[in-house]
């Protein structure tokens, strides 16, 4: 099953390191990874995308409590939260289809942030399934490069907050 | 005050009453070794880095105190990481020193230069690269901290030599803040009187006791006392031996793939299992879907990464042994029923002293055949009394070790157990002689592990550390040939060793003693007479060179599918 993990980490060099490390020494997956300061510059947030059985997955969080550098683990798929994504698409717009992929785009709730001769570069945000329904979509047209951001969460209590003494 | 970074350590080493250090300088670590010159902490010059880290392991597992081991950049950070890991493994408390090219160099492929933070990542419980003199002190003191408590590790710290150059403000940190970093030492009381309930059920229970018992202070004692209260049998993993004492009634042996009879059966049909400071390793469960299939399982453990890892636990207490135990046995104490313990374990252990009887260890010695190891062992348990605190190498003279020196006290036994060390036991047992220069110790050797880290010889005789080696000497990598011989057609691939060197010569050449036997009637003489020498000795005992270790659980199977020297048991 797919879990996202929050993770609160010390703001220091190597700390990415050592989640991956653990990934990837335990043979675990990752699926997608976002790492960026909170509001304390001394805590970063890793917010990770991981699948499998309840099992593995508790053995993940374990393994991610026990490294020092680890201040929080909440596994976000078991309570109330929200997923983003971001998604930087260039497409191939010929004068043909531009009135075509401006629809959609606005459907999707996107915007089309660069535009040149030949390319529009999409920006499209929402939740994993949303991004993977546009993309698809866009595959009738020619994509040329996709950059996604991997999933960033939020849940909607106050789980993943720290309390600062 | 300022201080330079090299006095740091040294200051903040003497803060942690650190008084020796084991290692072996470089040009990345001059300044601290310069600054060692005038302290009054003691060093162990080794002859190789490996070696330094397995003394001050050996020194950790004697005495439950921090080891630190210090040694230069690359070559020498690198050396370490075999010592790191085995430390690692076995749950050791180390804080190993590597010296580091300068700062401004890292990066830049320097001389020497290696990257030994990402190199230990995996293998230490965590590290530093010291950036900055500023943060030395509250390093030093972190890096014990995290060594010593809750699941004890390595930590290792490397230190740029220009910061062993920069001079700073010395205080030394009341404290650690560790945001991230909070073991849980109090087990919770509602999941103590749950195990409570599930043994006061018990028809068939049994104690699964590992190296948490011996590493937690106190939990040997409280484990025997509980054994003995309500007549609980006890079996150890190779980790715990020395928990519960070897020679008790209700001792079952050592479990596992060399495991007694008694302990894997009595595994295997038990309605409930107290696992105490055990991991559920695969060379003690075999097969895991067969691992005691009737058993409610409770597990203590101070690591709630060790809890339901490999199998799914019933009853998961997370907390300090010690704190556990002595909860548990109020709690069973304190049983609604009134339960005569005794009575209603009568059945169990009855049937335990059968399996005792039909299948005890065992082995023979003819008169005038080569010398059996299991007699070897049998002759030192016999004429040390039992008191010697005892190294191991890797392979068959581990398990041989293990299953016939009865060990009756916590932190008697040093072997490597989780990562499987050849090379090991030798550096340890030199480790264990700095902590306690009047006691006996021994390093049970095999003639193919001992020479992994034989250079230390010089070690002990120039420290004048009266080591005594017990070569089971075979001719083999004896292990690796008992599984070509049992499960490769006999195809001995590379484990014959013709071309090993004199082992009286090499120890007389190194200024020890080097003794022999080569027949059964001496072999008393030989221990006797090393004994008596207050200096480093090597006993070489030319063995059966195919003799094999038995009970064997084939790898993957279940434990009760043993290998009794020929019968195969279903």
């Amino acid at each position: 099953m797919r879990h996202t993990l929050s993770l609160l980490v010390e703001n220091q060099p190597g700390v990415l390191s050592r989640v991956t490390g653990l990934f990837s020494g335990r043979g675990f997956n990752i699926e997608s990874l976002c790492v960026a300061e909170t509001i304390d510059p001394q805590v970063s947030r890793i917010t990770l995308v991981t699948r499998g059985d309840e099992q593995i997955i508790e053995q993940i969080k374990k393994q991610l409590n026990k490294l020092i550098n680890v201040i929080k683990v909440v596994d976000l798929s078991e309570i109330e939260s929200v997923e983003r994504e971001m998604a930087l698409i260039k497409i191939k717009a010929t004068a043909e289809h531009r009135a075509e992929i401006l629809r959609m785009v606005d459907i999707f709730r996107g915007k089309v942030v660069d535009v040149s001769p030949l390319y529009y570069t999409i920006e499209i945000t929402g939740d994993a399934k949303k991004l993977e329904a546009f993309i698809e979509l866009m595959k009738n047209f020619s994509i040329k490069e996709i950059a996604r951001t991997g999933t960033v969460a939020l849940p909607r209590s106050k789980k993943t907050e720290l309390r600062r003494n | 005050m300022k201080l330079t970074g090299a006095q740091i350590v040294i200051e903040s080493l003497l803060k942690e009453k650190v008084d020796v250090v084991f290692g072996l300088p470089g040009g990345a670590i001059i300044d601290v070794y310069d600054m060692l010159y005038d302290s009054p902490i003691r060093h162990i010059l080794v002859r190789h880095e490996q070696g330094a880290v397995h003394m001050a392991d050996g020194y950790a597992r004697a005495t439950g105190k921090v080891g630190v081991a210090m040694v230069t950049s690359g070559p020498g950070a690198t050396n370490t990481v075999t010592g790191i890991a085995t430390a690692y493994m076995d749950s050791i408390p180390l804080v190993v020193i590597t010296g580091q090219v300068p700062t401004k160099l890292i990066g830049n492929d320097a001389f020497q230069e290696v990257d030994i933070v990402g190199i230990t990542r995996p293998c230490t419980k965590h590290n530093y690269l010291v950036k900055d003199v500023n943060e030395l002190a509250r390093i030093i003191k972190e890096a014990f901290h995290i060594a010593r408590t809750g699941r004890p590790g390595p930590v290792l710290i490397d230190l740029p030599k220009d910061i062993q150059q920069t001079k700073a403000d010395f205080v030394y940190p009341d404290e650690v803040k560790l945001p991230g970093y909070k073991p849980t030492y109090h087990a919770n009381l509602r999941q103590i009187k749950k195990a409570a309930q599930l043994l006061a059920r018990a028809k068939r229970p049994v104690i699964y006791a590992g190296g948490g018992v011996i590493y937690s202070q106190g939990a040997s004692e409280e484990l025997t006392k509980m054994a003995e209260s309500f007549y609980l049998p006890v079996t150890n993993t190779l980790m715990g031996l020395g928990s519960f004492p070897g020679n008790h009634p209700l001792w079952l042996g050592m479990l596992g793939m060399h495991g007694t009879y008694t302990a894997n059966m009595a595994i295997s049909c038990c309605d409930v299992m107290l696992a105490v400071g055990a991991r559920f390793d695969d060379r003690v469960t075999g097969k895991l879907d067969e691992f005691a299939p009737e058993a409610k399982i409770i597990h203590i453990d101070i690591d709630p990464s060790s809890i339901s890892k490999n199998v799914r636990v019933d009853v998961p207490i997370v907390g300090d042994c010690y704190d556990a135990l002595k909860k548990l046995f109020k709690a069973l104490q304190n049983t609604e029923e009134n339960i005569d313990w005794k009575e209603k374990h009568h059945e169990w252990l009855t049937q335990i002293e059968e399996w005792s009887r039909e299948h005890a260890l065992a082995y023979e010695q003819p008169p005038d055949g080569p010398i059996k190891p299991q007699f070897v062992v049998e002759k030192l348990y016999e004429l040390t009394g039992g008191e010697a605190i005892v190294a191991t190498e890797v392979g068959q003279n581990q398990m041989w070790a293990a299953q016939y020196y009865k060990f009756k006290r916590p932190r008697t036994l040093l072997t490597s157990g989780g990562l499987g060390t050849m090379g090991y036991g030798f550096p340890a047992a030199i480790g264990a002689q700095v902590a306690f220069p009047n006691k006996l110790v021994l390093d049970i050797a095999g003639d193919g592990s001992i020479q992994m880290n034989i250079q230390e010889l010089a070690t002990a005789v120039g420290n004048r550390l009266p080591v005594k080696v017990a070569i089971l000497n075979n001719g083999y990598l004896g292990m690796v040939r008992q599984w070509q011989q049992l499960f490769y057609h006999r195809r001995y691939s590379q484990t014959s060793l013709e071309y090993s060197p004199d082992f009286v010569k090499v120890a007389e050449a190194y200024g020890a003693v080097g003794l022999r036997a080569t027949k059964p009637q001496e072999v008393e003489d030989v221990i006797k007479k090393a004994l008596s020498i207050n200096a480093p000795v090597f006993m070489d005992f030319i063995i059966e060179p195919e003799e094999n270790v038995y009970p064997m659980v084939p790898a993957g199977a279940p434990i009760t599918k043993m290998l009794l020297g020929g019968t195969v048991l279903v």
